[in-house]
């Protein structure tokens, strides 16, 4: 390929990042190279500059950040020395960013179809007429539904799939020679994703755009670039074309990356006595709106129960049910074979201290004020009266336990913590109690992949040593395979398919656990193009239509 | 020429102004340490001014019987006296002398001020926690309850009140905090709906934790600091309320002096043109002025964007 072809060249890129009063290195020297209709994939953990990157990619820095050396060409300009004004007619028109969150990036006091108009005819590229049909197209493109109607709602009036759909259409409104992706897809469900994704995949083919796609899930983006450029705190691991990359990782980093997805815990002995929790026929509404149908289940002592399903298929609402904030309008939960009281201001402490539970926000679930010794040495108080020496003894042990350095951490506030150290915070707390039983309500979705497998890894450890018994939200399916012993399917409030997990992932299944279980994306760079077509083979409902 | 003569000397009076806030941001930064230190350090000029303007009415409120050369409500001269070396502020309407009045003052209006806004907050932030924390019948209750109180104007609602229970200082604080604390309830209740909904309180509400340890331990500390910056703004407008209750004649009562009544009593002298009466009015400006500067620099410390 000749020079004339690269679009973006960005050459030993610096960007620091304000902590107080000192500049702290971001990005360390980055070379970065894109080619016309090229899609480079920038993977990396939280915290490695992979979207301090793509915002650079438009000589653009965050408050608090700044570029501080190296040069960024796009298209033989020079961004980093081009005026205000030059910048502001490149972004939007020729380069165009899509965000990780499009309900938080959408204006809501305006329709769509207006946030979509302003690019192009405030670049001059389209009148409002020709962009308002152009839209129309595009929606279709993306295979929303009612394209012609879709661009009159208001951004809360579409999922949020649809509107991750809008956003790229309206990023591609001016036809940029470049766009971002910011994690375009983090926020969705797996059946959502596909059609994103395959949406995302249609139109950089079509109209032949450069893209860099950053994410921090392999499998998605082995489906989407031609290359990878791995990163890892703010420098470059590795490069190499997908294929290769995959097939023959140098790197050791990059290998274990690799290799997150092979965590898989021991197969358990089947159950014996009584379960530590049953569900008994639950049924539960908010106001008139029935979210639990009839739902029955069991948990063992030693054993994990994965509930799976979208959001808004009650997993959640069951966890709600189990632990005493919604008492159902049926049905009741057993704890040892004796029934618990439907609301938890009914239930006594000892109720109260054996079913624990571990939320996804680990940010909202810790009160930011509150020192690591008092958030985890509570509960040790409250339910065990343990005092002085004895209390400081135990926050230690359970410190060690969830293998944080308790010296280094006792005194620290939340805000002191990364995202994992914080969910490890969150299952010491729960494990202070010394409970049976403990919710784990998407531990793990706001985690990197690596994060993630060292929190999986350590609650599977704890499950042994403590005799825990596990309930396990989440929707991800890799997550199940990892940790799960039985699974629960649930969709629109009702368990579809329920039973071990080796039954589970073996066929026949109920059609909705096989369109969950085929739209795991998968490391093969092949998997979507296969799965779109025997799924428009078999008929199945195309991306969009859902 | 007129205009020329007072641009120079406001010009002047801003620059003596930056000096001294400057000044004493040094002085401030240099005696205190670690995170005080670097607070007051990056202090905005605008907040160190606040600082120091309210550092100088303390010391004159507590030392007020060193610096005052004449007792409060002694009559020392003839009335309407001019400023002399003296009387420095010339003598008022009964012939005490202004300045020791002015200083005395301050200890009356600023304290009175204090007492009445601390007790506002005590009301209202109780009140208001207790409402988001519980819900059901008890927040429509106290919410209702409060929305009746501030459908009415609350200066002819304060003079209402005075006249039934009387002008003492006691009834005065009392009224004006109840009154005020309406607002403050109203303020702490959004800001705690907004902890309320937190994991964490969640967690600890499933923990079984009694109310008082789950508004003192994990709400109370995540509310303060919107609390702390309407404690600027509200002592503010306390202040106000009692000069102007005290100019209509229903508040600080004579012989006490207090900068709202003491613009009244002198109010005649306005008309020869001297200014004297306007000093406590004066006062009144600079102190709520430097008030709001410092709370506009907590707000926005509390507001995060610091961080």
């Amino acid at each position: 390929m000749s020079d004339k072809d690269i679009l973006l060249d960005i050459k030993g890129l610096k960007i620091e990042g304000k902590a107080g009063d000192d500049w702290l290195p971001i990005v360390n020297g980055i070379d970065l190279t894109l080619r016309k209709g090229e899609v480079l994939g920038l993977i990396g953990e939280s915290g490695a500059g992979k979207s301090t990157i793509g915002l650079g990619a438009m000589g653009f820095a965050r408050d608090g950040c700044r570029i501080s050396g190296g040069q960024i060409l796009f298209d033989g300009i020079d961004l980093r020395k081009a005026s205000a004004d030059k910048l502001r007619r490149l972004r939007g028109k020729r380069i165009a960013y899509v965000a990780q969150s499009a309900a938080a990036s959408f204006n809501p006091a305006h329709k769509l179809m207006d946030q979509y108009c302003e690019a192009p005819v405030r670049h001059g590229v389209m009148s409002r007429a020709e962009a308002e049909h152009d839209a129309v197209e595009l929606y279709r493109k993306m295979q929303l539904p009612n394209p012609e109607e879709i661009g009159f709602r208001y951004p809360h009036q579409v999922s949020g799939g649809q509107l991750q759909r809008a956003m790229t259409a309206m990023a591609m409104s001016c036809r940029p020679d470049l766009i971002i992706f910011d994690e375009p897809t983090t926020a969705l469900d797996v059946t959502t994703q596909i059609e994103v994704l395959a949406a995302i995949r249609d139109i950089v083919e079509q109209f032949g755009t450069a893209a860099i796609y950053i994410t921090h899930d392999l499998a998605v983006v082995a489906q989407m670039a031609d290359r990878i450029k791995i990163l890892l705190r703010g420098d470059e691991i590795e490069e190499a074309d997908t294929r290769t990359m995959l097939a023959q990782p140098k790197h050791d980093y990059t290998k274990s990356l690799w290799a997150v997805r092979s965590f898989q815990r021991e197969t358990q002995a089947a159950p014996e006595g009584q379960p530590v929790v049953s569900v008994r026929g639950v049924s539960a509404a908010y106001g008139p709106v029935r979210v639990l149908d009839d739902v029955s289940f069991d948990i063992y002592a030693r054993r994990t129960v994965a509930v799976v399903g979208e959001s808004g298929s009650g997993k959640s609402t069951a966890a709600r049910v189990i632990t005493g904030l919604l008492p159902p309008i049926e049905g009741e939960v057993l704890f040892e074979g004796k029934s618990l009281p439907a609301d938890y201001r009914q239930r006594t402490r000892d109720q109260l201290r054996h079913a624990q539970m571990i939320y996804q926000m680990a940010d909202t679930a810790l009160n930011p004020k509150l020192t690591i010794r008092k958030l985890i040495g509570r509960p040790a108080q409250m339910y065990l009266g343990l005092r002085g020496k004895a209390l400081t003894e135990r926050i230690r042990e359970l410190l060690h336990l969830i293998e944080m350095e308790p010296d280094d951490f006792i005194d620290r506030l939340p805000s002191e913590l990364s995202g994992g150290q914080k969910q490890r915070i969150g299952i010491a707390r729960a494990l202070a109690a010394e409970p049976r039983f403990i919710i784990c309500d998407e531990v793990t979705s706001a985690l990197d992949q690596i994060v993630a497998e060292g929190i999986l890894r350590l609650l599977d450890r704890l499950q042994g040593e403590l005799d825990l018994a596990y309930m396990f939200i989440t929707h991800d399916l890799a997550t199940v395979r990892a940790i799960a012993d039985d699974v629960v399917v649930m969709q629109q409030g009702r368990v579809v398919e329920q039973g071990t997990k080796a039954e589970m992932f073996a066929p026949p299944h109920h059609p909705y656990t096989e369109l969950l279980l085929s739209s795991v994306p998968e490391m093969d760079p092949d998997w979507l193009t296969h799965l779109l077509e025997k799924r428009s083979k078999q008929g199945m409902p195309a991306p969009g239509a859902i | 020429m007129g205009f020329l003569v007072f641009l120079f000397w406001a010009c002047v009076t801003l620059a003596a102004a930056i000096a001294l806030a400057w000044g004493f941001r040094k002085l401030a930064a240099a005696v205190t340490k670690g995170e005080m230190h670097r607070a007051l350090r990056d202090a905005p000029l605008t907040a160190s001014f606040g600082m120091m303007v309210i550092a100088i009415y303390l010391i004159v409120a507590i030392l007020a019987p060193v610096i005052a050369p004449y007792p409060e409500r002694m009559i020392v001269s003839t009335q309407f006296q001019p400023w002399t070396a003296e009387h420095w502020l010339g003598t008022d309407a009964l012939g005490r002398d202004m300045f020791s009045r002015m200083v005395y003052g301050t200890r009356n209006t600023v304290g009175i001020a204090f007492a009445t806004t601390a007790l506002a907050f005590l009301i209202g932030s109780v009140l208001g926690l207790l409402a988001a924390t519980v819900g059901g019948w008890l927040d429509q209750g106290l919410s209702r309850l409060v929305d009746v109180f501030m459908a009415i104007p609350s200066l002819i609602f304060a003079l209402l009140l005075l006249t039934i229970f009387g002008t003492s200082i006691l009834t005065l604080i009392l009224v004006i905090a109840v009154i005020d604390s309406t607002r403050v309830f109203r303020l702490s209740r959004a800001v705690t709906e907004g902890v309320v909904v937190m994991d964490y309180v969640e967690a600890a509400r499933l923990r079984g934790e009694g109310l008082v340890y789950l508004i003192t331990r994990e709400i109370l500390p995540n509310v303060t600091a919107p609390l702390v910056a309407e404690f600027g703004l509200r002592f503010c407008f306390v202040f106000l309320a009692i000069s102007a209750l005290s100019f209509l004649g229903l508040g600080i009562q004579p012989p006490t002096a207090d900068w709202g009544s003491m613009v009244r009593e002198n109010a005649t002298l306005i008309t020869f043109g001297d200014i004297t009466p306007l000093l406590p009015a004066g006062a009144i400006a600079l102190l709520t002025v430097a008030v709001n500067f410092v709370v506009d620099w907590q707000l926005y410390r509390a507001s995060g964007l610091k961080e």
